[in-house]
Order: C-alpha cells, then structure tokens, then sequence
C-alpha cells in the first residue's frame, strides 16, 4: 500500500514537471478551431468550410491572387489582381472566347508526379461533373461543361467560354478548382465511383505547399510543409497543427496564456475585450459582399405591403442593436445593402432612421394602425448575436403594435427553413465569394428565387438590371446598372440590411503574414513567427 | 456462468427495443439532414439528390430494414460530420471516454469512501457535516461549470495546469494503440514522458467528473454504514470484545458495500453520459461530444451508434455487477 502511494507519488512529480520540447515551435503554427474538416476534397459532397481551408493548404489552384493594404492598414487579397500560381501565365485569345494557360514546367505533385494539363483537365471536370456546391460555383463563372476544358499540350491548357463573362477568370481562383494528380486519383477511382470521391475524402492527391500529415476528423489535423513546392515562395512554417477546441472560453485562455498562436470564431463580446486588452492581436476586418439583415416574406400578408415594410425599417433599433448586439464588430449599415457589396461605386444614401413616429405613421397608412401579431425567427448557431439582436427587434417592433413571438430553430434545421420560405419576418445573414455586388444581387435578389432569396421577392426589373450588370463592360454603364438595382432594393425593401460582419481573427504578437481573404480561411503560405 | 448466460439472453429484448426507439426518436428530430448537407449554395434539386443517395427518400419501415440488415454486418453507418464510418470513430474514441470515466469514478471512489465511513462512525459531528456541504455543492454545480471553473483558476489564473486541449498536449505524440488507453499505453511502449504528459491532460477532466460524483457515493456509503453499524451483529461483535477495526472493516464495511456497488455501476454509466458536457470543455475526444455534434447537425448514424454502444455498455456493467455481488456476499448467488 505504502509503495504504491510513493509510486504514484513519484509518477506524479513526473508528469506535473515534464516539459514539453520546445524545439521547432518557431515553426510550427498551433490552431485552435471551434470545428474541423468532414472531407480533405472540397468536391465531396457536405464538405463544410474547413475543409475549404484543409483544400487551400493542400492544393494548388492555377491562379491566385494578389495582395494589398487595407484601408486600416492590414493586408487583404486583391479581388481585381490575378497572379500565377500553378499556371506561369495565361493569354485570353483576340476573340475573347478562349483562355490559354501556360503551365509551370517544374511542378511536382507530392509524390514526386509532375504536373500536367491532363490533371488540370481531369480537375476541372471533376468539378463541373459531380454535382451539388462544385458544380454550383462553376458555373458562377461560366464553366459548365468538360467540353470547355481541353488539354493542349503536357503544359498548355485552354478553357473555352460559353459566354463572355468577368466572373470566369476570378473563378478559377477561388478553392474549387484545385488541381489533383490524377494519376494518383484515378488509381483509387472504382466502376461506381470514377471520380475517386470516397477515396479522395480521407487522402490527398495534392501538389500545394502544405502535405497532409494526419488527420483524426474531430480532433486534429496535421501538416507539414512540401520542400518541393514551386508555385510561390516557401513558406516559413514546417508545420501546422489544427487542433478543436469546441469551448470558445477555453480557445480564448490558450490565446491569452500564450498556448495557442491562432483562433477564429470566438464571441464579437471576446474580441471586442481581447482588442482592448492588448494581450494578444486582433485583426478585424469587414467580411466582403455580405451583410446580416431582417428580412421579410413579401409573398404572404402582412409583409406583402410594402408600407408595413418601410414601417418596420423605420423601427429598427440600428444603434442599440450595433453596439449591444454587434459590439461594434462591424460596419453599420442603417438599412443601406449596397454600402457593404464593393468598393468605389457612389452609395445610396442611407435611407432609414429610427423613427418611431413615422412607422406608426406607415403602419396607419398601410391599414394596421391597431398592429398584428406574427413570429420573429432566427437560426440559433448564431445566437450569440442574433439572440440579442432578435430581442431589441422584438421590443422596437412592439412600439408600433407589431407583437412577435420569437422562435429560434436549431442551426441544422435553418436551411430547411430557408428553403421553405414561410417565416415571416426572419434574421439572416449572406456573403459571396466574388466581391461583385450583381453576384450578390443574383444570389439574393434575383427571380431565379434561390434558397438565398429569403424573401420570396419577384421583380422583372431587377432581375433584367442584374442580368445586364452582370455582362456590362463599359465601367460606366455598369456603376449606373449597380446604382440603380440598389435604389430598387431599397425602395421594394424586401430585406433592411443592419450590419456588415467583421471577419475577426486573435493571434499570438509574433504571428506575421496574415492576410484576410474571400473564403474567410487561414493561408499557412503567408504566416510565419517570430 | 449459467446466471451470466441467463442475464445475456434477458438483455436481449433490452437492445432491440433500444434499436427500435433511438432509430424512430431520431427520425422525429427537426431537421433536414438533406438540407444541411448539400451546401451553403444548394438548390431543390440538389438537395433530392442527397435525400436519395442518404435513402431518406423511402419510407420509414424501409429504412429501418436497411438499418438493421447493416445492424447485422456491423456497420452502423457513416457519420456525415466527421466523414468517417461510424464504428471506426466510436472504436477510436470510445477509449478516451472510458479513460476519463474511469479515472474520474476512481478520484470519488478514493475520496468518498473514506469519507462516508467517516462520517458514519461520527454521525452528528463537525467532520459529517463538513462533507455533506462539500460534497452536495460538488453536485449542485453543473459539471461544465465546475470543469470551466477548474480551467479558468488552474489554467489561466495558475498556469499549474497544461492546456484543455484534449488528451494530449499539441507537440506531443500518441502512443502505439494497445488498450487505447493513452497513459497505459505510454507506459507498456516505455514512454514515461508520454504518459506523464496523458496524465496531466487528465487531471482536470477527471477531478471535474470527481466531484461530481463524490455526493452520491459518500452518502450512500454513509446511509449503509449507518444500517449496518447499529445492526445486531455489530453490537455482538462488539460485546464480544473484537477490535473496533475488525469490526468496522471486516464485518461493517463488507455488509455496507452491497448497495454502494450498486450505486457505483449506476454511477458509472451515468458519468459515462455525463461527460458529454465534460469533453466539450476539455476539447476531450470521446463519444460524448461525438454524438452531441452529431445531435446539432441532425446526423442520425452517429447518434444512433453512440445510444447502441451505451446500452450494451449498461447492459454488460449490471452483468458485472451481478456477478461482483456474489463475491461480495455469497448469499446472492445461492439466491441467483
């Protein structure tokens, strides 16, 4: 008995006075994150955003982009400056119906494979064959099918175009169209699976600067750096380890105790404290091409008059809601949508105070002086903003006689509710990808009524300001097409826009090189530590 | 071995009704499975698409067949946030819950059965009431709050404690998988370092769960002390002039720990549960938090594999139990 206390003893004093190596931890980057990847192949189908950052690391695209300051002084990428990644250069012919890549002749995968145009060519089929949020982002860019893709030679590729369009060379930037080696992929490729999608979920078949070293899904995923990659500079860091951390409590001690070197997604009331404090970096930045907003079903009485709708825009506490809610992490938008989409067209003026005379005032002309009751929706996964926020709504609302329940839906079943479109008056929120405000507008606004069009709402005319915008080359022409589809936003209302989100990310002082992007994930080629 | 084959064929009708009810309890959650896994940009159709290929698109009594003809191949299924199938995921993590559960019955064992004997041997004095305090503020306390409390003054405040980042420190490696325990592995592949490192992860988590279910038992073991101390074959004992440590150990305790066992079983399997909560704020990777993401991501295979494993761990614990019985007093196996 005695012994086996002073073994436990001794073991103890073993473990608590342990230390870890520190070798290599200037090399090495730890993450914390909320969640992990489901999927290293950002092809698969349900793969989730941080298999999006799994997919950058890994893989090379063949362009990129460039970079630049933001007005606060951080870096961003640069959405208008297209820089080589796989591909050394690339042509568009005389016609503009064609673009040529030149592919770098030194380019291993990291088997040692070199890559070809085949694997481009077998990439980019992939991606506008299997279907489902691949496919979808394509064809944002006007590539649709593999008869567009061709493989000219070992180290030429061209891409036909259906149609002129400006979104189809930033396209290929985004993480979609990753190149894979196929003569790895198509190894593991079976009769009822050619794509090599189940295989690909769990393995890599990459050439991007970051090798898969392990990965346990819900844990840990490990890289370490490809010495061999020749798409860009090497990067500083051998290793990056992303672990999970579900409790953002915890992920913001490890910051603040200096275990951990980087975190998103914490609570805008951490950041917010962690700012001020001064312990650790804060590097916000406004997310691009989104905004939160209330939204309203202009299909279904009451929310189909527009008066109960400029009514309601005029009762919302945008204030309150932005520093109570928000925590001013972000940009006050006061019900104008086209302030958060782009950068240097003319605003529209803010068109909504609060004012709770003139919404009552509304509410009478609309024929509902006496107000109405209905439901207040919100997808509880955001909750810890839309939570607050829902409440001061509901309070302001109850000022002009509208009553509302509050009925929160559980994140897994929002969509579905989206989709539905009954709710009829919701909070949600939208960012895209390509910082064009007509990409936005088609997503949102459009008549096609996708799932993000949460209103329901039909205009012929905006969708025929839209669809021009979208293929308009002339720079003026095309900034009075934006002016003027975002006038009719605000004047049909289906939606009043509240903030624009920051994208806020906490990091250790010595971290160096990040940059915000439009995917809202870390790049392990930029970051380094001092 | 006949009271073990018995209570094995008993159990049986036990699992498929619990197969039954988690495959249709599941089936009634809200949520769209279809919905959140065709993507942020999907389109009615897309989403078909995956309703087909998930076999949602049947009927229920079709989709239960197909569940239970996998049941019988030993596939639960695949879990859609993790992308792994779901037996390979439990077998990985199944160990860490138990490590941690384990190691948290053992701290209450070692310290509320002291304390309740204790306490039973001096009812009414300063020391009984002292630990019915500590102890009922130790159940009082949610465990994710107790767990975030230990976290902030241990880790934060202290620095005494390594980071909740799981079992393992981030810049130290696994060990070679033997019982999947990681401080009993580092030890049989001679890694002391390892498994001082798998211990110090552990103290926090176990110590949370600990307290916990530190009141039952030293309550319980109290109650029962208390019984059998004024029972009449302890007065005999006494009258015969044993020594008070015989009687109290020998004859007392032996006689008190029937329904303390009892408890213990009920105990574990109720901390098996409850360390859900527990690993979510340790980043802790075992089944608990498993199926309580797959729970918020309506992902049934998981949920469904994770209820199907708890009821044959409950299942083969009250098997152990049993049996532990007939050591203890060998009158419950004549009665079996």
């Amino acid at each position: 008995m005695r012994t086996a206390a002073r073994c436990l003893i001794a073991f103890m004093m073993l473990a608590w006075g342990a230390t870890a190596s520190a070798q290599g931890r200037n090399e090495t980057l730890l993450v914390v994150t909320e969640s992990g990847p489901n999927s290293m192949d950002i092809h698969g189908v349900g793969a989730n955003r941080p298999a999006y950052q799994a997919s950058w690391n890994i893989y090379d695209r063949l362009i990129t982009y460039g970079t630049k300051a933001s007005p606060d002084g951080s870096r961003m990428y640069d959405y208008a400056s297209l820089k080589p990644e796989l591909a050394e250069s690339w042509t568009v012919a005389p016609d503009g119906m064609s673009v040529t890549f030149k592919l770098r002749r030194d380019a291993k995968f990291h088997d040692g494979t070199p890559v070809t145009a085949k694997d481009v060519k077998w990439s980019f089929d992939r991606a506008v064959t299997v279907g489902g949020f691949p496919t979808f982002q394509m064809k944002a860019g006007s590539l649709e099918k593999p008869a567009q893709f061709e493989a000219v030679d070992d180290h030429t590729f061209r891409v036909k175009l259906l149609r002129k369009d400006k979104l189809t060379l930033p396209d290929i930037g985004v993480p979609v169209p990753a190149i894979y080696n196929s003569t790895l992929a198509k190894k593991h490729a079976t009769a009822s699976d050619p794509w090599a999608m189940e295989w690909l979920k769990n393995n890599a078949a990459a050439g991007g600067a970051y090798k898969l070293e392990s990965w346990k899904p819900g844990q840990e995923t490990v890289y370490v750096r490809f010495d061999d990659w020749k798409s860009g500079p090497l990067p500083k860091l051998k290793k990056v380890i992303v672990r999970e951390v579900p409790s953002a409590g915890n992920r913001r001690a490890l910051l603040e105790r200096g275990d951990a070197d980087i975190s998103f997604d914490l609570p805008p009331k951490d950041f917010s404290e962690m700012a001020k404090a001064g312990k650790v970096a804060v590097v916000s930045h406004p997310v691009e091409n989104a905004f939160a907003y209330v939204g309203m079903n202009v299909k279904n009485p009451p929310f189909n008059s527009p008066k109960v709708r400029q009514a309601v825009a005029h009762a919302i506490p945008f204030e309150k809601i932005f520093s109570s809610a928000v925590f001013e992490r972000g940009v006050a938008l006061n019900g104008n949508p086209i302030a958060a989409l782009t950068h240097g067209h003319e605003l529209v003026k803010t068109p909504f105070k609060y004012d709770i005379a003139k919404a009552r005032a509304l509410m009478a002309e609309a024929g509902h002086a006496k107000g109405f009751e209905t439901t207040l929706s919100f997808d509880q996964g955001f909750a810890t903003t839309n939570e607050p926020m829902a409440v001061l709504v509901q309070e302001s609302l109850a000022q002009i006689g509208i009553k509302t329940t509050i009925n929160k839906i559980p994140g897994s079943n929002w969509r579905n509710m989206l989709l539905k479109k009954e709710m009829p008056i919701f909070l949600n929120a939208f960012g895209g990808w390509l910082n064009y405000p007509e990409y936005f507008f088609f997503w949102n606004y459009h008549g096609q009524n996708a799932v993000f069009n949460t209103s329901s709402y039909q205009s012929p005319e905006m969708d025929k300001l839209i669809d021009a915008a979208r293929f308009e080359s002339d720079p003026r022409k095309y900034s009075e097409l934006v002016r003027s589809f975002a006038r009719l936003a605000v004047a049909d209302l289906p939606r009043v826009a509240v903030y624009q989100p920051l994208l806020d990310v906490a990091m250790q002082k010595n971290v160096r090189g990040y940059q915000y992007w439009f995917h809202r994930q870390l790049d392990y080629r930029q970051l380094s530590k001092e | 071995m006949r009271l073990v084959g018995r209570r094995l064929a008993l159990a049986i009708p036990g699992l498929v009704g619990v197969v039954v009810v988690t495959f249709l309890l599941n089936r009634a959650l809200p949520g769209d499975p279809a919905a959140f896994f065709a993507g942020p940009a999907a389109t009615k159709q897309a989403i078909d698409e995956i309703r087909v290929k998930l076999g949602l698109d049947r009927s229920l009594p079709e989709q239960f067949l197909y569940y239970v003809r996998d049941l019988g191949r030993g596939n639960l299924g695949t879990s859609l946030t993790t992308g792994q199938s779901v037996v390979s995921d439990l077998v990985q993590r199944l160990p860490a819950s138990l490590e941690l559960t384990l190691a948290g019955l053992a701290l209450a064992v070692g310290v509320a059965l002291p304390v309740g004997v204790f306490a039973a041997t001096r009812p009414g004095s300063w020391i009984d009431h002292v630990a019915r305090v500590v102890t009922t503020t130790g159940v009082s306390l949610p465990v994710f709050f107790t767990g975030l409390l230990l976290v902030y003054v241990f880790y934060y405040l202290l620095g005494w404690a390594p980071a909740p980042l799981g079992r393992l420190d981030a810049f130290a490696s696994a060990p070679r998988t033997i019982t999947g325990f990681f401080t009993i592995d580092a030890l049989l592949t001679g890694q002391p370092a390892t498994a001082g490192a798998a211990v110090r992860q552990l103290v926090l988590p176990a110590v949370t769960l600990g307290i916990f279910a530190m009141a039952p038992i030293a309550r319980m073991t109290r109650a029962a002390m208390l019984g059998v101390l004024s029972s009449d074959f302890i007065r005999t004992a006494r009258a015969a002039g044993l020594a008070s440590r015989t009687v109290l150990f020998t004859y007392a305790f032996r006689n008190a720990m029937l329904p303390v066992v009892t408890l213990l079983g009920m105990i574990f399997s109720f901390l098996l549960g409850a360390n859900v909560l527990v690993e979510k704020v340790f980043a802790w990777p075992g089944i608990g938090s498993y199926a309580l993401e797959a729970l918020i991501a309506s992902d049934y295979a998981p949920v469904q594999g994770f209820v199907l494993v708890m009821a044959t761990i409950y299942v083969l614990l009250n098997l152990a139990i049993d049996v532990l019985y007939g050591v203890i007093d060998p009158r419950v196996r004549i009665e079996a």
